[in-house]
């Protein structure tokens, strides 16, 4: 054994002077670099500010527009936005029996102002007995002779008149009595009238809208402003915009729970049959086969009639249990893949080799590593649940009334549409703007999370 | 690199191209495919041809359906549009003529005497086979509708003739019925008890013939399809596509064949949704299209002609009259009945022409003595009062013993009408008497079987008339009426529909119908909403399209094409 | 492949049994009178109702009569359609149902191949950019506002040329056909034009499209053999579901174009809780696409030679 030559000093520690290699990036988790992927993403950035925008609606919305979503306004139906909203103040409605008249002229006149309360016509006989039909139209009467809506039948020789209340709006109407024939249709005698309505209210509507604050505050003549309807009204005239508040709740409940809901029992299904492995794994896959084999869309229609909704009840819980029912098998079926596949990697194996406990293994490694997969599975399961919600209450199976929902609204708004475009148009246009955002949110997910999924764009 | 680019370009090119062929080869073959599929589809069943609405040359109405008749068995028919088509390809032994007045059908004479009736049929009466109508296929119908086996929901109709109540509970054998056929010809009828308007009841659907050899030849599918019907009417059924269409062409055996001018009615389409509907009258593919509130301002703007027509049909908001209910209470009822307006409801929120505002049980069109009904006997419901109501509802919280009337649940359907019916009258409560309404929205056989257990408070309800006299609906709220949902019951009532249904004198029965109206209004049974009506639009060639509140709606029998050239 | 067939297909058959169970079990579960009617009945008549449709049995004997005369294929006869049988039921409607369904998986996916393959060749430039915005609105759009509006733009259209051109509703003729199944398969051919657009921007820009380039292969060879074919398979794999999707959720279009399809007697039976409609139709519907996705994988078995049918 020779003396190396070396000594004590030879084995001293050297001090660290200086750093010996730059970092030059910060290292980044997987959420990091994943949150910075979908910030390049631009459409995705812009679709996630979209959904906190939508949720905004839907949650801070009725505290800034506090209008009673289920607050009826007869005399505001089915107004487009932008409707003209002076009202005159007038005495209340009482019937008429024909004779009080202020105007004495001769043929087809009216008898009294005509406004959106009661138009009130009278004429005098065209032939020495008769019956006759008012017609009501919007247009002046064209050579096609189309009279219009027939309102009634009057019949008599002395003393004819008329009340109309149906549906008046402000504007002009066109009116025709028209001499029956012998047939009981049109014949070839008839009167025609033109007649402008103005808007009315009485002061018990007026004080009962809200729109003064005592009696005192207006009288017979007064001009009042009705209450501002900025998407306009529905066919009940409730103020869409609240309903739309309110149908986003609704929907977006449905559209984001439920999916929150069946991905949740999917993962936890999925990933115990994935761990587990062996028989339990195959009987529990067999049963989710099963469940993914039954008719999506009949099954759920069977399921919301078998739950039924009870008095007063809105119906959302029915939905929510029947679409958690069968949507869980696809997430299920995804988990399991992941997690036999993570199970099978070198890394967990020495994880095991060095000791790792269960928990520890998923908790560590198989949550997070799926946890890309199962959160972009779930942003697209909402648009699909939002559409399933759609489609059940167009068919009549979705929510009960008066439980407003962007589907229920556009069933409705469908029935009017050529009429008034805005009672479809504005809740379509949400479930569009929803389904696009979050699908496009789930693109830019799926490509920030999911190497393997990336798609190229 | 330029290179490379244009190479690039020059493959884009090239399989842009190739992509394109496969466009144009998609495109023909998809077109190919069709061709084919329609072929197939041609072969297995005729399906709707386009047509026009008329067609003057073959003499041809091409119609559409809301929805098509379950079956066309008349002994166990029960819906208006298994009567329509029933009106249209068979006949009883009388019918109703254009002015809705009761008329000779098969039979060409009858004797209706206080206990019974006696019917002699018309020579020339003809099935569709050729073979005679005689009365044994009467009483054959009459029989089959009461076998209890049969379980035909609509049997009750029969009740006024001898045992058949007892023959329908398997008490009696079916001979032991009240009706004979004393020869081919001749029909004789025993009544239960005497009776003022069998003339009317022969007229409706379930007395219809039946032809015993033919029905047991069809393997119990008699009325199941075209060929499983025999036709004793103007028109018979020569095609029947299920779910598609329906062609009635003129039946060549009917004995009154030179009146009826149109050749072939055709229902081409069968679909539930008005909007699809009006778009084929748009399109000059159907002749009547009904109206709904959202359509009339694009039928204004196509300068049609409208029409308007009362079906007959009320409808009220039924209380329930259980024991266990709070709307037992008689000032919770009226107080209820007083803070609605049935008129704004008509005028505001259903907004058709043709439904009027509800003021009674009675329609306006049910005939009295010598008058409408109703003139004779006025309904005077009361106006809305909203502080008349409030003290009604005070009385009511104090007789009940509460401070605040517990939420009432509303029955309704799953239709659109009662959809906002009900939320409108949800609100109306809510804002003039401070109630609480939970609407119970229940699809079609949901509801009947909470109506028929009593598991409500209100429910919407209606009532269509089976026969032309006042008592189809006046007997609806008597304690034993299975229809009376709510339960109500009241002596007095009762007294007043046993006169009306056993006495003989008009007057007497229209008194009895004066103090029912009256008993309904008093005691707020009810709350009255409307009678309904419809708008429509019809083909300006076709004429003659009676609309009826009894028997067969809408009426072609005796329609006509008139091109006017 | 025919263990592999034979498997799937007991294994399809087991699924059926499931489904039936499933369907019977939960419609003796609705709340309801399936027998009620607009006119109250005595119970006599009540009675009798029940007997002719065998419901005053234990609920384990109707099951057991209901899977006897299911292994028979025999469905019973209608409660609300009362001569009739559910088989006729089906025999007459569900081949227009199916009719409408094909022509709209192979409208969505020739036009999904087709665009989606389009789009991938001109990315980012003005064909991409319209079609993607399409595809857009396809997938955002629920599909009864589509079918809504194209019924109007067929009225229109017919209005505008003063005749009728294609009919606005009905069934029978080919001019029928075409709008609905058109509007049936809108959703589905702009989710797969999107599929097919990535796939093939994915294959585009592959080693081995580069190696078939260098070697100097036609470029018509390289675009079908290569890019097109091997861009197809994700298509394939979603078909199966996109079938199940197109054929049951035909409702809509039924329901709007007056078709006689059975998803439109579906949804009746539905609301008249006509017991043995519904539980037909369902199984019938089960079993179709238990089928359906039985096919599928072993068509696609055949097109990717890399999938071994195990």
């Amino acid at each position: 054994m020779a003396e190396a030559g070396l000594t004590s000093t030879d084995f001293e520690r050297i001090e660290q002077s200086a750093a010996i290699q730059a970092i030059t990036r910060p290292s980044l988790s997987y959420w990091q670099d994943a949150w910075i992927r979908l910030k390049d993403n631009r459409r995705a950035l812009y679709s996630l500010y979209l959904i906190i925008a939508l949720l905004m609606f839907t949650i801070a919305g009725p505290w800034v527009w506090r209008i009673d979503p289920g607050a009826q306004d007869v005399d505001q139906i089915s107004q487009p936005p932008g409707t003209d909203r002076k009202a005159t103040v007038v005495e209340p409605f009482v019937p008429w029996d024909g004779t009080t008249l202020i105007d004495t002229g001769t043929g087809l006149r009216l008898a009294q102002p005509a406004t959106t309360q009661a138009v009130r016509i009278q004429w005098d006989p065209l032939t020495s007995t008769g019956t006759y039909r008012v017609y009501r139209n919007i247009f002046p009467l064209g050579e096609e002779r189309a009279f219009g809506l027939p309102l009634a039948e009057v019949s008599g020789s002395d003393g004819l008149y008329f009340e109309d209340r149906l549906d008046l709006r402000p504007g002009t109407y066109h009116y025709a009595v028209v001499v029956l024939d012998e047939f009981g249709g049109p014949g070839e005698r008839f009167e025609t009238l033109e007649v402008e309505l103005t808007r009315v209210i009485t002061v018990y509507e007026a004080l009962a809208k809200g729109l003064v604050a005592s009696t005192n505050d207006i009288r017979i003549g007064d001009e009042v402003k009705l209450a501002l309807h900025p998407f306009g009204t529905d066919y009940l005239g409730r103020d869409m915009l609240a309903r739309l508040m309110a149908g986003a709740g609704v929907s977006l409940f449905i559209g984001i729970f439920a999916p929150f809901l069946y991905v949740l029992l999917g993962v936890v299904y999925g990933a115990t049959a994935g761990f587990i492995g062996g028989r339990t794994d195959q009987g529990l896959m067999r049963f989710a086969d099963f469940v993914v084999a039954l008719p999506f869309l009949l099954f759920m229609i069977l399921f919301k009639i078998v739950f039924g909704i009870g008095p007063g009840e809105s119906g959302i819980m029915p939905m929510l249990l029947a679409l958690v029912i069968l949507a869980w098998p696809a997430t299920a079926r995804l988990v399991r893949g992941q997690i036999l596949q993570i199970r099978e990697e070198g890394y967990i194996s020495a994880c095991r080799l060095l000791g790792a406990k269960t928990t520890y293994l998923v908790v560590r490694h198989m949550i997070p590593n799926t946890m890309g997969v199962i959160l972009v599975t779930l942003t697209f399961a909402v648009p699909s649940a939002i559409f399933t919600e759609a489609f059940l209450s167009f068919i009549g199976m979705g929510v009960a009334p008066p439980t407003p929902s962007w589907g229920s609204m556009c069933n409705e708004g469908l029935k009017t549409m050529l009429t008034y475009p805005h009672e479809l148009v504005f809740p379509a246009l949400f479930i569009s703007i929803t389904v696009l955002a979050f699908n496009l949110l789930g693109d830019g997910l799926r490509d920030a999370l999911d190497a393997r999924m990336r798609s190229r764009e | 690199m330029s290179d490379i680019t244009s190479s690039e370009d020059g493959f884009t090119r090239t399989a842009g191209r190739q992509l394109a062929l496969f466009f144009l080869m998609a495109i023909g073959g998809v077109a190919a495919l069709m061709w084919v599929l329609s072929i197939a589809a041609s072969l297995t069943s005729s399906g709707t041809t386009t047509s026009q609405a008329v067609d003057a040359e073959t003499g041809t109405v091409t119609i559409a359906f809301t929805t098509e008749p379950p079956q066309l068995d008349s002994t166990l028919a029960t819906d208006m549009q298994s009567g329509m088509v029933l009106g249209h390809v068979m006949e009883g032994l009388l019918t109703y003529d254009a002015n809705n007045e009761i008329a000779p059908g098969v039979a060409e004479r009858w004797e209706i005497g206080e206990n019974d009736a006696t019917f002699w049929l018309r020579e020339d009466a003809r099935w569709s086979d050729g073979e005679t109508v005689t009365a044994h296929d009467f009483v054959f119908a009459w029989r089959t509708a009461l076998d209890p086996k049969r379980a035909s929901e609509y049997a009750f109709i029969l009740y006024p003739i001898k045992n058949a109540e007892a023959v329908n509970t398997g008490k009696l054998p079916l001979d032991a019925l009240g009706a004979q056929a004393v020869d081919d010809r001749t029909l004789t009828v025993q009544f239960e008890r005497p009776l003022a308007y069998f003339d009317k009841l022969v007229a409706f659907t379930t007395y219809l013939p039946v032809r015993q050899d033919f029905f047991e030849n069809t393997d119990g599918k008699y009325g199941a399809d075209a060929d499983k019907l025999l036709y004793n009417g103007p028109f018979m059924m020569t095609s029947w596509v299920h779910g598609a269409s329906l062609r009635m062409d003129k039946n060549p055996h009917y004995w009154n064949r030179d009146k009826v001018k149109l050749n072939t009615i055709n229902v081409g389409y069968i679909t539930p949704d008005p909007n699809a509907r009006l778009n084929l009258f748009k399109d000059n593919n159907i002749a009547l299209s009904g109206l709904t509130a959202e359509n009339l301002p694009s039928a204004l703007e196509n300068r049609w002609q409208i029409h308007r027509f009362v079906d007959g049909s009320v409808f009220f908001i039924e209380f329930n009259h259980r024991e266990d209910r709070v709307t037992r209470n008689l000032n919770l009822r009226k107080a209820m009945l007083l803070a609605q307006d049935s008129a704004e409801l008509v005028y505001k929120v259903t907004k058709i022409p043709g439904y009027l505002p509800g003021a009674s049980l009675f329609p306006t069109w049910l005939m009295g003595v010598d008058k409408p009904l109703r003139e004779e006997y006025p309904a005077n419901l009361p106006r809305m009062d909203l502080e008349l109501a409030r003290r009604h509802l005070d009385l009511a919280k104090r007789e009940l013993g509460v401070d605040q009337i517990p939420p009432l649940t509303f029955l309704t359907g799953d239709n659109p009408i009662s959809n906002i019916q009900s939320e409108y009258f949800q609100a109306v409560f809510k804002k003039n008497l401070g109630l609480d309404v939970k609407i119970d929205k229940q699809i079609f056989k949901q509801r009947l079987a909470k109506m028929t257990s009593g598991d409500f408070d209100l429910v919407l309800a209606g009532w269509g008339p089976d026969y032309n006299d006042p008592l189809t609906f006046g007997d609806l709220f008597a304690s034993w009426n299975l229809n009376n949902r709510g339960r109500y019951a009241n002596p007095e009532l009762d007294r007043q529909v046993r006169i009306a249904q056993s006495s003989l004198d008009p007057k007497t029965r229209m008194d009895a119908f004066g103090q029912i109206q009256q008993i309904l209004i008093d005691d707020a049974v009810i709350i009255p909403n409307y009678e309904r009506g419809s708008v429509y639009v019809t083909h300006p060639h076709v004429k003659g399209v009676l609309r009826r509140v009894i028997g067969a709606d809408v009426d072609y029998t005796r329609a006509w094409i008139d091109t006017g050239a | 492949m025919w263990r592999y067939t034979l498997k799937r297909l007991i294994q399809g058959v087991i699924t059926v049994w499931f489904i039936a169970t499933a369907t019977f079990f939960a419609m003796h579960n609705v709340p309801g009178d399936p027998l009620a009617n607009d006119k109250a009945v005595t119970e006599e008549i009540r009675a009798n109702l029940e007997a002719k449709y065998g419901l005053d049995r234990p609920i384990g004997e109707q099951y057991a009569i209901y899977m006897k005369n299911l292994v028979r294929g025999d469905f019973g006869i209608s409660f609300t359609q009362q001569n009739r049988e559910v088989n006729d039921i089906i025999k007459e409607h569900f081949p227009i149902s199916a009719t409408l369904g094909i022509l709209a998986v192979i409208f969505a996916a020739l036009g999904g191949v087709l665009w989606g393959a389009l789009t991938a060749l001109y990315r980012n430039k003005l064909p991409d950019i319209i079609i993607m915005f399409l595809v857009i609105l396809g997938i955002s759009v629920p599909s009864f506002v589509f079918a809504g509006l194209g019924q109007l733009a067929l009225v229109n259209l017919n209005d505008l040329l003063g005749q009728s051109i294609l009919p606005v509703a009905g069934w029978g003729t080919v001019s029928h056909m075409l709008v609905p199944s058109l509007v049936l398969g809108l959703g589905t051919m702009a989710y797969l034009t999107r599929l097919m657009r990535s796939s093939m921007l994915e294959v585009i820009s592959a080693d081995y499209i580069r190696t078939a380039k260098a070697k100097g292969l036609p470029a018509t060879r390289i675009f079908t053999r290569h890019q097109l074919r091997n861009a197809i398979l994700p298509v394939i794999t979603v078909l199966g579901p996109a079938i199940a999707a197109i054929t049951t959720g035909g409702f809509v279009v039924e329901m709007v174009f007056a078709i006689p399809g059975l998803g439109r007697y579906f949804v009746q039976a539905v609301q008249q809780l006509d017991y043995t409609v519904i539980m037909g139709t369902t199984v019938f519907y089960g079993a179709f696409l238990v089928f359906m996705v039985i096919v599928v994988d072993l068509v696609y078995g055949l097109v990717d030679p890399r999938v071994r049918l195990e």
